[in-house]
């Protein structure tokens, strides 16, 4: 057996340290590149969204180097993502493929579920031994997460271009080699000092909190590296979504910050009631980050993605009622990275402008 | 008289006669927006985000032209219908996204009823729909239960073979008497009774011959029976009938030829399709037309394919005769 699985930001890492915890025999498919894109296109269905596009473009490379079985991870609804599964399993099928697919139903939907699941890749552990290989490997998970957010707010005030960067894959890398709890637990704290001893000039920068779709949020090659624009560009970011707290939404202290629950309540006056995917959260996180006086919103959504429409159409209200800009980016197979960066160089000029006014105004 | 704005838009197609039955027990009016029109398509597609769908497009146009005709609009919150599913995520956030749309609006009667949290909670949206207009819980109760009737007799119409617009009154919209074939037509009622948006698709079959069978004639317990042996169930329970109607005609030989009528951006059947389509070939090899339509859907396209559809239906039978 020989798994493989779609590329959603940092999951690779994460799978990869489950499965070796847990002697499976895995392959992570080669890295997301236009290649893949097109190889999704032509193979899924026309109007599906994005993502899952892309994962079967990921899929179809990972099978083609050999895998034999396919991780996915599961959902109830009532966005799309919950049936992704079951489409790239028949597409897959339709075009040839031979293969075992195992769709981990997220820890949310029950905890048992969800082992013995994962115990399909992992006959001869046991339970409790998958159960152990998961905690420990959340705690590396939420690290990756964790020195993910801290250079999203350090970028913006590094001295020297590329610092940040580079702290971030050498932290990565003290992350990546830790095994045990106690191992990650100090490499965490090495990982977090790494990126902090990047040196820092002060400056007046733009504050800029990013919300959306999570798969375009968190995969780089899709969102054009956009995070890493922004930082270069001398901007404080704050992101709506990491990995883990996607993967389990209910957690108690997510890793961005605050809590769901205050994020509903939040969006309640704008969007009361969840739409499935981070529909209600992006609104959330937008009134809340207007009330913080953040400068400026991007808002990523993958073409005819439901619930980000459905959050795209509250904008005309918080317009209305909270002074914040909004920019929202469109992403699916066709997006340049060019009409991109000209739109977000727009934005930018715009933020600043309002912020000069602001100043002169007080 | 309070007078209750209702859109003639998604739900409107499923459970108009509760609704109206309801507002009118409690002494309100109900004002139903115009049939479609050019001018309320227009109104929505300026409105609504581009990207939406095309029914939420029709039904934004259909919200507005109610502004300045009605003391609120109805736009329920329809989460769930039934225990384990949902129904598509826009309806989960249709009343934000009309209120969102225009602060001069009529106030929006907005309730949330999901099933999934039990018949308790479902009869507590009720009351809070119905305290909008009286404080007297039975009165609540006995329009809702004369509601309910209304709807069962409309349900019960469809399954015997009326369809839709036939049911909720239009009483010339009638299926053929005596058919050269039947086409069985899927999709979402909103798309499909709606003669604008579905560019007269039903009559169009009929003057080709053609009787019609939807979704909604097939008994709710053959759906089930006819999706139970798919490997994922199913969460969106509109897209159900879709599926089970198909399996339930192939399966027993009921149909010609299947015409599954897709708005284009839906979410829904953007993947449901890939399984339709898989499964349908493994039953049965009557034909099967997937038909997407959007805002910019020009008559001439929707006629050439249906004409192409049924000449290649004729043939077929030609050669079996
Ligand atoms: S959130 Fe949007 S893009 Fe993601 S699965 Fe749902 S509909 Fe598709
Ligand atoms: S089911 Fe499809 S067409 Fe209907 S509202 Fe949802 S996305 Fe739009």
């Amino acid at each position: 057996m020989k798994v493989t699985f779609p590329h959603m930001g940092t999951i690779d890492s994460l799978l990869s340290d489950l499965f070796t915890r847990l002697e499976i025999d895995f392959l992570v498919p080669p890295k997301t590149s236009t290649k893949t894109i097109s190889l999704g296109a032509r193979y899924a269905p026309e109007f599906a969204c994005f993502p899952l596009k892309v994962n079967i473009g990921n899929l179809i490379e990972g099978l083609d180097l050999g895998a034999d079985t396919v991780a996915m991870v599961g959902g109830l609804g009532p966005c799309r993502f919950g049936f992704y599964a079951e489409v790239q399993n028949r597409v897959l099928r339709d075009i040839g493929y031979d293969f075992e697919m195992i769709v981990l139903e997220p820890p949310a939907i029950g905890m048992k579920i969800f082992l013995e699941r994962c115990r399909r890749l992992a006959p001869k552990k046991s339970l409790w031994q998958i159960f152990q290989a998961v905690r420990i490997g959340w705690k590396k998970a939420v690290a990756v997460d964790e020195v993910e957010k801290r250079v999203l707010q350090t970028r913006a005030f590094e001295r020297k271009k590329g610092d940040t960067t580079r702290a971030h894959r050498r932290a990565l890398k003290v992350l990546s080699e830790a095994v045990t709890a106690e191992e990650i637990r100090s490499a965490r704290e090495e990982a977090l000092a790494i990126i902090d001893s990047v040196e820092r000039r002060e400056q007046d920068s733009l504050r800029v909190g990013i919300v959306g779709e999570f798969y375009i949020l968190l995969e780089p090659f899709v969102n054009f590296g956009i995070e890493e624009y922004l930082g270069n560009e001398g901007i404080y970011l704050e992101r709506s979504v990491y990995l883990t707290d996607w993967l389990n939404p209910g957690g108690k202290k997510p890793v961005f910050g605050t809590t769901r629950e205050k994020i509903h309540h939040a969006a309640e006056p704008y969007l009361a009631h969840f739409v499935g995917g981070e529909g209600q959260d992006t609104i959330g996180h937008i009134v809340e980050w207007a009330r913080e006086g953040f400068d400026g919103i991007i808002h990523f959504l993958p073409f005819t993605c439901m619930p980000e429409i459905i959050a795209k159409s509250i904008f005309p209200k918080i317009d209305r009622e909270l002074d914040i800009p909004i920019l929202s980016l469109v992403i699916d197979e066709q997006t340049g990275r060019a009409g991109v960066i000209t739109r977000l160089e727009a934005f930018i000029d715009l933020m600043r402008n309002k912020r000069k006014k602001r100043l002169v105004a007080s | 008289m309070p007078k209750i704005g209702v859109p003639r838009a998604l739900l409107y197609y499923k459970y108009f006669p509760l609704w109206k039955t309801f507002f009118e027990g409690l002494g309100a009016e109900v004002v139903v927006s115009p049939p479609t029109n050019k001018r309320i398509l227009n109104l929505g597609t300026e409105t609504a985000e581009s990207e939406a769908c095309l029914p939420v497009k029709v039904f934004y146009g259909h919200a507005l032209a109610l502004k300045g005709e009605v003391d609120a609009l109805f736009v329920p919150r329809v989460v769930s219908v039934e225990g384990k599913a949902y129904t598509c995520p826009k309806f989960l956030g249709l009343p934000d996204m009309i209120k969102a749309l225009d602060d001069d609006l009529p106030p929006v009667l907005g309730t949330t009823f999901n099933l999934r949290q039990g018949w308790r909670r479902f009869f507590a949206s009720i009351y809070e729909l119905g305290s909008h207009l009286t404080r007297n819980p039975l009165k609540i109760l006995r329009a809702f239960y004369n509601g309910a009737r209304e709807l069962k007799i409309f349900d019960q119409k469809l399954r015997e073979g009326s369809l839709v617009p036939e049911a909720l009154g239009e009483t010339d919209f009638k299926n053929l008497a005596n058919p050269t074939l039947t086409i069985g037509v899927v999709g979402h009622p909103y798309n499909i009774f709606d003669s604008y948006v579905s560019m007269n698709l039903v009559k169009r079959l009929h003057r080709r011959g053609a009787k019609v069978l939807t979704p909604e004639m097939v008994p709710p317990e053959a759906i089930e029976e006819s999706i139970s042996s798919l490997p994922k169930s199913l969460f969106w329970t509109y897209e159900k009938d879709v599926v089970g109607a198909i399996f339930y005609w192939l399966e027993n030989n009921m149909v010609n030829g299947i015409i599954y009528m897709i708005s284009f951006a839906c979410g829904p059947d953007s993947l449901i399709q890939v399984l339709v389509e898989q499964e349908a070939r493994k039953i049965s090899p009557v034909p099967l037309m997937p038909l997407v339509i959007d805002e910019h859907s020009g008559e001439a396209g929707l006629v050439t394919r249906l004409e192409a559809f049924l000449d290649m239906i004729d043939r077929k039978r030609a050669r079996v005769h």
